[in-house]
């Protein structure tokens, strides 16, 4: 018994540095970008005594003098002007106006000199209860904000969810644009990567070898090549251009770069091996003698692949496209490369968000869709394959 | 017969897509023109010099060795104990572990790389070579995990168990016969690690400052600034690194199955 314990904690020391490192360091760094998506702090931070006193607050009366003190001490000992233009840009968003009514309070503030009685004295608009209707709920440490908006919606004035007004409702045809190149691109994976499977796994001997090994080589070289290289061949001047002209089949080069037909080739071309591997691993599973059985049985070829072959390799075809379907809606560098401005899929907005315009709310709400997405058809991936050895 | 000819014309299509990329852009490598277009005007090694000499370009490839041993180095030792671990069935949550020892391979980079930026800044650890190499291996693990796994599985216990009865310890049993069974698997590791962060570019993006450009991260960005036939050179660096690195793993994995 203590042999058995003593290997347990073994096995435990050895498994516990990889399992911390990824959780510190990949498990971590996933939940920092979700609540990056859902923590608001910009406006907390900075109003610390009004958060205490405006919770007292009944939302309709004008603002009481406590408020107002609270606020224009919270204004006063404001030191970084970034998190200041943060604050406004977040306030300013939910009520249109604070921009211009901020810069006045603050500067007004700064005058030492002649200091304001009170804010109201400062400018009327603070007597509203619109205005700090709009701070309230701007305090709340929480906002559901960045995950609506990754879906277009928004809340209105009375807090109810509608639809962002359409010049701000880019998101999800970008989610469906998303989908649909994913789709199309298992698709023609599936179009040309299932007769190859079937084929190569009727071969023999180094016809096989060759077809297995035309898939993996590409499965091994660096994506980049892969893209570099049909950025060489789909370009005005490249090689599939010059060799349409050669055959006299057009006079005007085809556009076939920076635009949607280059990023289906590039995509289904890296994908490919993906789809043709699991399938195949089914295939050679099948015993050979079932389709010359179906042929003795009076079945024609069609109608033997129909109620043979094809109910028998579902699996792998399934497992094959799920797979191509993950990896091609979370692709950034082959539209990145190939595609045009209208081809651009989540990846790239989430970049963009996180790196053009450091919008890390907003990149962290479409990370979240993008990551739950994935998650969802891994585990319905992850049970085929568990299934796999029980149903033989 | 109508039939075979229309299955070896598919197959052989099939084989030209896949294979002709990867082919036409090799002797691009070797072109004196500054364009990156057929037909090639005359030979020369200008963009292979271009590829040693030109700042940006050799800073890139020391960064991509300085990265990728690390990594390779962190990767495999982090990979190669926990499936040495994972090897006990008594294991509590054994299945959940391991899931979660795969999913950096489906994780989205992009979504990754967000929440790494964002964790490393609060270290500190953004621009920095560990941050790289930290992002890096966390892609990388998967591989060795799999490729560990899986060669530990071709053991059989019983040789481990007959060392053990003939009175040796735990340390030489694991020295003497569990890791050199396994050599093959972890090598091969090794080798899936040093290729994943080579080619790893998207969280490399996020991560990376200035000073560490790995030389897949030039690529991308030259693809998508000023494409010249400097990229083809370093795709046919690529290649045949590919090619070398294919072989090494073959020869790992028939050591393995000679054995059995």
């Amino acid at each position: 018994m203590s042999a058995r314990s003593s290997r347990t904690g073994r096995s435990l020391l050895l498994v516990a540095p990889l399992l911390l490192f990824l959780i510190g360091f990949f498990v971590w760094p996933l939940f920092s970008m979700m609540s990056q998506a859902i923590s608001d702090p910009a406006v907390l931070r900075l109003l610390p005594k009004t958060a205490e006193v405006i919770g007292d607050w009944d939302r309709k009366s004008p603002p009481s003098i406590a408020m107002q003190t609270a606020l224009t001490d919270d204004l006063k000992a404001v030191g970084d002007d970034q998190a200041l233009g943060d604050m406004v840009r977040r306030l300013n968003s939910a009520r249109s106006g604070f921009r211009t009514l901020m810069s006045k309070t603050t500067s007004a503030l700064q005058d030492t000199a002649n200091p304001p009685a009170d804010l109201v004295s400062i400018d009327k608009r603070w007597e509203k209860p619109e205005f700090w209707q709009a701070i309230a709920d701007a305090l709340s440490p929480l906002t559901d904000r960045n995950l609506l908006a990754a879906v277009d919606l928004g809340r209105n004035a009375s807090g109810q969810i509608a639809h962002l007004p359409a010049d701000q409702s880019v998101n999800r045809v970008i989610l469906a644009r998303t989908f649909w190149i994913a789709a199309l691109v298992t698709f023609t994976c599936t179009c040309i990567g299932f007769p190859y499977a079937i084929i190569a796994a009727s071969l023999s001997g180094w016809k096989r070898d060759l077809m297995l090994g035309a898939v993996l080589l590409p499965l091994w070289t660096s994506l980049l090549v892969r893209t570099a290289a049909w950025f060489i061949l789909l370009q005005e001047q490249g090689l599939i251009n010059d060799l349409l002209r050669g055959l006299g089949l057009i006079d005007a080069p085809l556009a076939l770069i920076f635009n949607r037909t280059g990023v289906i080739i590039a995509m289904t071309h890296v994908l490919l091996p993906f789809m043709v591997l699991p399938i195949y691993s089914v295939l050679i599973t099948i015993p050979e003698n079932l389709m010359p059985a179906a042929a003795s049985l009076g079945a024609p070829p069609w109608r033997a692949f129909l109620r043979v072959l094809l109910p028998l390799s579902l699996r792998g075809v399934a497992s094959g496209g799920l797979l191509v379907f993950i990896s091609a809606i979370g692709y950034y560098i082959t539209p990145a490369l190939i595609g045009g401005p209208g081809d651009q899929m989540i990846s790239s907005i989430i970049a963009f968000y996180a790196t053009g315009s450091a919008n890390w709310g907003m990149a962290g709400a479409l990370g979240m869709v993008l990551l739950v997405a994935t998650l969802v058809l891994y585990s319905v991936y992850a049970r085929f394959s568990v299934d796999e050895p029980g149903r033989r | 017969m109508p039939m075979k000819l229309a299955k070896f014309t598919f197959a052989s299509l099939a084989i030209l897509f896949l294979v002709a990329p990867l082919i036409a852009i090799l002797p691009l490598a070797f072109t004196s023109s500054v364009i990156l277009t057929y037909p090639i005007p005359s030979w020369s090694l200008r963009w292979f010099e271009e590829l040693f000499t030109a700042d940006a370009w050799r800073r890139a490839i020391i960064n991509s060795l300085i990265v990728g041993s690390g990594t390779t180095l962190l990767a495999t030792v982090l990979g190669t104990a926990a499936s040495l671990g994972l090897r006990n069935r008594l294991l509590l949550f054994r299945g959940s572990v391991r899931t979660l020892f795969l999913l950096p391979m489906v994780v989205p980079a992009v979504v990754l790389g967000v929440g790494m930026q964002v964790l490393l800044a609060r270290f500190g650890l953004t621009n920095s070579y560990a941050g790289v190499i930290i992002a890096h291996t966390v892609v990388a693990v998967p591989f060795v995990v799999v490729s560990v796994t899986g060669a530990l599985a071709g053991i059989d216990e019983r040789v481990e168990l007959a060392a053990q009865s003939l009175g040796a310890s735990p340390a030489t049993v694991f020295c003497r016969v569990t890791l050199p069974l396994a050599m093959p698997g972890v090598l091969s590791g090794a080798v899936l690690a040093f290729a994943t962060s080579l080619d790893e570019v998207v969280l490399t993006l996020f991560v990376a400052g200035p000073n560490q450009r790995t030389l897949a991260r030039q690529m991308f960005s030259s693809i998508r600034e000023n494409i010249s036939p400097a990229i083809a050179a370093a795709a046919f660096l690529f290649i045949a690194a590919t090619i070398l690195v294919g072989l090494a793993v073959m020869v790992f994995r028939s050591m393995l199955a000679k054995r059995r």
